[in-house]
């Protein structure tokens, strides 16, 4: 057994006893001196810290960009962390710069440089998975890196610069990794990784004796606690059997709760049922985020504006909920039953959320999602709202809607939902379902926005579900 | 390359003050805010913090050596809170211990009890009660009484403009390293080295000689770490001292954006008046500034404005009039633009609305009105090599402004629910800090005997790219090859007495002192080939490609066997020189004179697009035509440019600063202030230079870029109130930035 957490951080194995929360850039930067991972914000919101994440995964690494700033030092294990410093070009080297590296510093598209590093080990993360290389695909990769001094403009150049480089080349290859080793996107160590982490010792997950705070992706908690999880022991749920998993099950598809949102997008059983579903995950946090943010975090932070939680409510979610303690039982109900009152839950002592789980659509249902934020991408919403129909033709059969930001809870709008129930869809139903809508609702004025605004916001955003699933039904003048 | 910040960047190797090889014993800061905006303090007890793990002390107000005061204009600002609090933020105390978070637990420990004031945010307020910051000042042109009763236009009004925090990646830093003999090292984020030691130096009652600063980069700056990094590197330094240990205080994010000032808010009203033909007569305009609890450069700012309130238009009446009010809120500073995109967004409201009720398009409005060669400016200078026009014509040409306005018009009677719009804006920037005084640079070039070079101006470097240009300016005088060179940090040591790098004329006024340096070393080594090469003089000698030319031939004397021959010869290889910007004034008691070295012209074409249903706004694109004069590095004028121009956008439409009513900030996180990220930046940005735009009033012909062209995000502003109007086409539109999803929806539902 390894003596404490133990990894490989760029080609170096480490082996550390900090405590299992310690946050994994302040491992990097502290402990290893690796200070070309930058703290620009410590919530995730920035990208600067953006690490490699290698995970094994069928005989080869799966990599993905994380945020170190957000990421327990305790989940690390058996895996590879690889910084900026990890991806340079490995003495003698011509030009001294990995390709995506040159291509930041013949476009210009690196000023103060404080936010470079993470750039580059973004889009390193989006050259080595990422199967399409499209442009715009790159652009989402890097959505989490914010820069305050190019406008972005020099970067996307750099982004097309280096696709015309790479993306023929890479397209061809039979194997990405030696394909990127032979461009020296990554150094050839690379190679040898996937062999190193299977030789690695196994770990023990929590101390002997520790109290541990349970985790999945950590991305919230950690800026809710973040000191305070510093000095903490973890029991890491994504760990956990089957807690990571998305299965089918009957007519329903489970979503374990510490699956991450990116599994999500990437599942064929989910976006074979829901096709639309990426490109609305889209809309939540940053790839960075995505990677480790997950359904089960979002559901228990309870957020009264969390995306997922509008959406799953909508899609008429079922939760399982597991007692840790050893023989728990699996308690389940509706996720609408879920939510209690701001910030509470149905969640008693020693439970976690094991599992989501949803209806497999039929051929008459619809679904959509819409949100409004300050920010469109990698931002809170003011007002987000999900509709989940079952239709015959133009007749709704049954109908889900759910609003975040209008109510101490992601709300289900019970009453609106009901009203659809046997309706055709035309302007003057759409009118009366916001009026039943307006009438459950309770917004109050925050940061997010004014309640006045968030009425008329989800009043607008009712109607634009009907819009997007019926058109040609309804026009401008429709609009109540 | 290897000489460039920008590859060590790409490769994570840049040093930022919180990534510096640890220094021995070095003990970390946390810093006690007031919890209030405005009080007494009636008890202020340390004696339980200092008693925490850790903890090496605890440092307040009686702590101070010197003079606890750090004011820089003007001296209002005490270091640590003494006896009251006038902004949320204010630091109270300060707690170092072994470790960063062992110092900020400690905080929690400290007993602080304040009685409370009433906090005053509104500075139209503040104005109405007398609590200014330095008396009012008016710049006066003409007369714009008599010519009010000539105008067959008059229009008034009000405009407000947001505040907006700059947002720089690397938060403010600073390590302060005693030496021997009562000497301190700071290492501080800074823009001002020199204001950093000097206020140490009265802080602690050392001379200045003492204390050395030291700046190697900044992690962006933008005016933020103009005067607001000083008081970071004071508490460092005044804890070094006391201690004898080196002393780090870096603030993370949220005390960042708690406790330290941003680009001011600022409320006007203005009058604009204009003839039957839409030539502007007369404006009047009042500048109602929020400058929070502290002078910091406010007064500074508030002159930009004035010198900026005619943008870049022939008005030939104004009266324009400045209040610097005194609120309680963190004392607002520098940010890119220095108080002139508060004065030109009034102005462009005003035109905007004088269009509308006219009937004319705005961009009509601004084109009868641009500054011609020879116009007088509202404070006396009159403009030479005058761009302004060119600049517009261009653009309107080179981005087919027609053919804009008839795709726009088809999209919007196509689209039911989503609406676009354009908007031209011209601006006109003065380049040459405003107070005569700074507008000076130092350089200290070292000529090494194996021919390397080594360059020290004082100069930072934050991303502007200043050093990449000074490298040139040093490589093109010497002739040699830009590998030789080597671009010192900025140390007080060896450049004394700087100017902030700030006003965007590092690049000129450094540059110029690094050339006078580089031409005097260079006529010495010319000396030395002369003899070398059996020459009476110098005459027909150059130094060009790394050899000595004669006559316009290459001689076999090369850099690399002139340098050491100099040694060889005792002729001095270093030289300090020093550069003033010749022939600027201005007489604060007239509000005249001549007070920029030159202006920079351009106009940007802005367009942008309302999701009428939603209410959101995108800015799709900006194109301008920009005066660089001859570009030192064009890739790195085009990212300025660039960079501006969506720092722009986010002021004026995404950026919103949010305070409680008590003058607590809401808005003290990345999750709630939102800066412009890739998707919300227009995708497309085009920027082109004007052609033969050679400026002889700075460094090889080349212009000053840094400022400028933020203010063509103003332009978004006004391309969506044209999208705006596209829905509603009488109803009175906001002209309150920032112009947010939720203002834009609330014009929408609003009868």
């Amino acid at each position: 057994m390894a003596a404490g957490i133990a990894f490989i951080l760029n080609d170096q194995e480490v082996d550390t006893a900090l405590p299992a929360g310690t946050a994994l850039v302040d491992f990097i930067r502290a402990d290893q001196r690796l200070t070309g991972t930058r703290v620009g914000c410590r919530e995730g919101d920035c990208g600067a810290c953006t690490v490699l994440l290698g995970t094994p995964a069928g005989g080869r690494v799966r990599y993905r960009a994380v945020v170190s700033c957000l990421f327990p030092l305790a989940d690390a294990a058996g895996r590879h962390v690889v910084t900026v410093e990890g991806l340079n070009p490995e003495a003698p080297n011509a030009s001294g710069l990995t390709p995506v590296q040159q291509a930041f510093v013949s476009e210009g598209a690196s000023q103060c440089g404080f936010c470079t590093p993470g750039l580059v080990v973004s889009l390193t993360a989006f050259l080595l998975e990422d199967p399409g290389l499209e442009s715009d695909d790159a652009v989402t990769a890097i959505e989490g890196n914010v820069c305050r001094c190019t406008g972005y403009v020099s970067i996307r150049r750099a982004v097309e610069r280096l696709l015309r480089e790479l993306r023929p080349p890479l397209l061809g290859a039979s194997a990405r990794l030696p394909a990127l080793i032979g461009l020296g996107v990554v150094p050839a160590y690379f190679a040898g990784i996937a062999a190193r982490l299977r030789a690695q010792q196994p770990q023990a997950l929590v101390r002997k004796n520790a109290v541990a705070v349970a985790m999945a992706g950590g991305t919230d908690l950690y800026v809710q606690r973040g000191p305070e999880l510093a000095a903490q022991e973890l029991r890491l749920l994504s760990r956990q059997e089957g807690f990571a998993a998305i299965w089918p099950a009957a007519d329903r598809i489970h979503i374990g709760a510490a699956a991450p949102i990116s599994d999500l997008m990437e599942s064929r059983l989910l976006t074979a049922a829901l096709p639309q579903l990426p490109g609305f995950l889209r809309l939540v946090s940053s790839t960075q985020i995505r990677n480790r943010a997950t359904v089960g975090g979002n559901i228990v932070n309870a957020s009264p504006i969390g995306d997922l939680s509008v959406m799953l409510l909508a899609l008429d979610a079922a939760i399982g909920l597991r007692s840790l303690r050893p023989g728990g039982r699996i308690r389940q109900m509706k996720l609408r039953d879920f939510f209690l009152g701001y910030k509470k839950l149905d969640l008693r002592p020693g439970e976690v959320v094991a599992w989501l789980s949803i209806p497999l659509p039929g051929n008459g249902s619809r679904f959509h999602f819409e949100k409004v934020a300050r920010r469109r991408h990698q931002d809170i919403a003011s007002v987000n709202t999900a509709i989940g129909l079952d239709c015959d033709n133009d007749r709704i059969v049954t109908a889900h809607v759910a609003a975040g930001g209008v109510a101490p809870v992601p709300l289900f709008l019970k009453k609106a939902a009901a009203f659809l129930a046997g309706r055709e869809v035309s302007s003057s139903v759409v009118r009366e379902f916001i009026t039943v809508a307006e009438s459950e609702i309770a917004p109050i004025s925050d940061v997010r926005g004014a309640a006045a605004y968030k009425k008329a916001l989800l009043r607008r955003l009712l109607f634009a579900h009907f819009l997007e699933l019926f058109p040609g039904r309804l026009g401008a003048g429709d609009l109540p | 390359m290897k000489q460039n910040d920008v590859f060590f960047h790409g490769r994570g190797e840049t040093l930022f003050v919180d990534d510096l090889a640890t220094f021995s014993g070095l003990l970390h800061a946390a810093v006690l805010p007031s919890p209030l905006a405005h009080g007494r303090i009636r008890r202020l007890d340390v004696a339980a913090a200092a008693r925490r793990p850790g903890v090496a002390a605890v440092f307040t107000a009686r702590d101070i050596p010197g003079d606890n005061q750090i004011g820089g204009i003007i001296l209002d600002e005490p270091l640590l809170a003494d006896n009251e609090v006038h902004y949320a933020g204010q630091p109270v105390a300060l707690v170092v211990a072994g470790t960063a978070r062992q110092a900020r637990q400690a905080l929690a420990a400290i007993v602080l009890e304040i009685e409370e004031l009433p906090a005053l945010l509104d500075p139209r307020q503040a104005a109405a009660r007398g609590l200014l910051i330095a008396p009012p000042r008016a710049f006066v042109l003409g007369d714009v009484d008599k010519a009010w009763p000539l105008c067959a236009h008059v229009v008034r009004g009000r405009v407000d403009s947001g505040g907006q925090e700059h947002v720089y990646l690397e938060t403010q830093a600073a390590v302060a390293v005693p030496g021997e003999k009562d000497s301190l090292r700071v290492i501080s984020a800074t823009q001002s080295p020199s204001a950093v030691q000097r206020i140490i130096a009265r802080v602690l009652g050392l001379p200045m000689s003492q204390v050395a600063v030291e700046v190697y980069r900044l992690g962006g700056a933008f005016g933020g770490k103009e005067d607001q990094a000083t008081a970071w590197a004071v508490l460092a330094a005044l804890a070094a001292r006391a201690l004898r240990r080196p002393v780090k205080l870096v603030l993370e994010r949220r005390e960042d954006m708690r406790f330290t000032g941003k680009r001011h808010p600022y409320s006007s009203d203005f009058a604009i008046g204009l003839d039957g033909t839409g030539r502007i007569l007369a404006y009047e305009v009042t500048f109602y500034q929020n400058a929070g609890a502290a002078a910091d450069l406010s007064t500074a700012i508030l002159e930009r404005t004035l010198f900026h309130a005619g943008n870049s238009y022939r008005i030939p009446n104004v009266r324009a009039s400045g209040i610097s009010c005194r609120t309680n809120l963190p004392p607002f500073t520098a940010f890119r633009g220095f108080g002139g995109p508060q004065a030109m967004f009034v102005l462009e409201a005003a035109l905007f609305q004088a269009a509308e009720k006219m009937g004319l398009a705005p961009a009509e409005l601004q084109r009868r009105n641009l500054l011609a060669e020879g116009d007088e400016l509202p404070y006396g200078q009159k403009v030479k090599n005058c761009r302004a026009q060119r600049c517009f014509d261009e653009a309107v040409a080179a981005f087919d402004l027609d053919a804009g306005r008839e795709r726009v018009r088809a999209f919007n009677q196509a689209n039911a629910f989503c609406k676009k719009g354009l908007a031209l804006m011209p601006v006109c920037f003065g380049i040459s800090f405003t107070s005569s005084h700074l507008n000076q640079a130092g350089a200290l070039v070292h000529v090494y005997t194996d021919g390397s070079v080594s360059v020290s101006t004082g100069a930072v470097e934050m991303g502007q790219g200043v050093n990449s240009k000074i490298l040139l300016v040093a490589a093109r005088t010497l002739g040699i090859a830009s590998r030789r060179l080597r671009m010192e940090s900025t140390c007080t040591r060896r450049v004394a007495n700087t100017s902030p790098t700030a006003a965007s004329t590092g690049a000129d006024l450094n540059g110029k002192a690094v050339e006078r340096a580089c031409l005097e070393i260079r006529g010495r080594l010319l000396e030395v080939a002369a003899a070398a090469l059996s020459r009476d003089s110098v005459a027909g000698l150059e130094l060009r490609q790394e050899s000595v030319y004669l006559a316009g031939k290459k001689t076999d004397l090369t850099w690399e066997k002139l340098v050491p021959a100099a040694y060889m010869a005792r002729v001095n290889l270093s030289a300090q020189a020093h550069y003033a910007t010749p022939g600027i004034h201005f007489d604060r008691t007239r509000e005249k004179g001549e007070p920029f070295a030159y202006h920079v012209y351009g106009t940007a074409l802005v367009e942008a697009t309302i999701d009428g249903l939603r209410g959101t706004a995108t800015v799709d694109s900006v194109r301008a035509v920009h005066d660089a004069g001859s570009s030192l590095n064009p890739l790195v004028d085009r990212g300025q440019a660039e960079g501006g121009i969506v720092q722009g956008i986010g002021w004026m439409t995404l950026e919103e600063l949010l305070y409680a009513g008590d003058g607590q900030l809401l808005t003290d996180t990345l999750s709630t202030y939102k800066i412009p990220d890739i998707r919300s930046a227009p995708p497309e940005i085009e920027v082109r230079f004007l052609e033969d735009a050679a400026n002889p009033a700075a460094v090889l012909n080349s212009k000053a870029v840094g400022e400028p062209p933020f203010m063509y995000g103003i332009g978004a502003y006004f391309a969506l109130l044209a999208a705006l109007r596209a829905f509603r086409p009488h109803k009175p539109l906001p002209f309150s930035s920032p112009l947010t999803n939720e203002k834009i929806l609330a014009w929408l539902e609003e009868e």
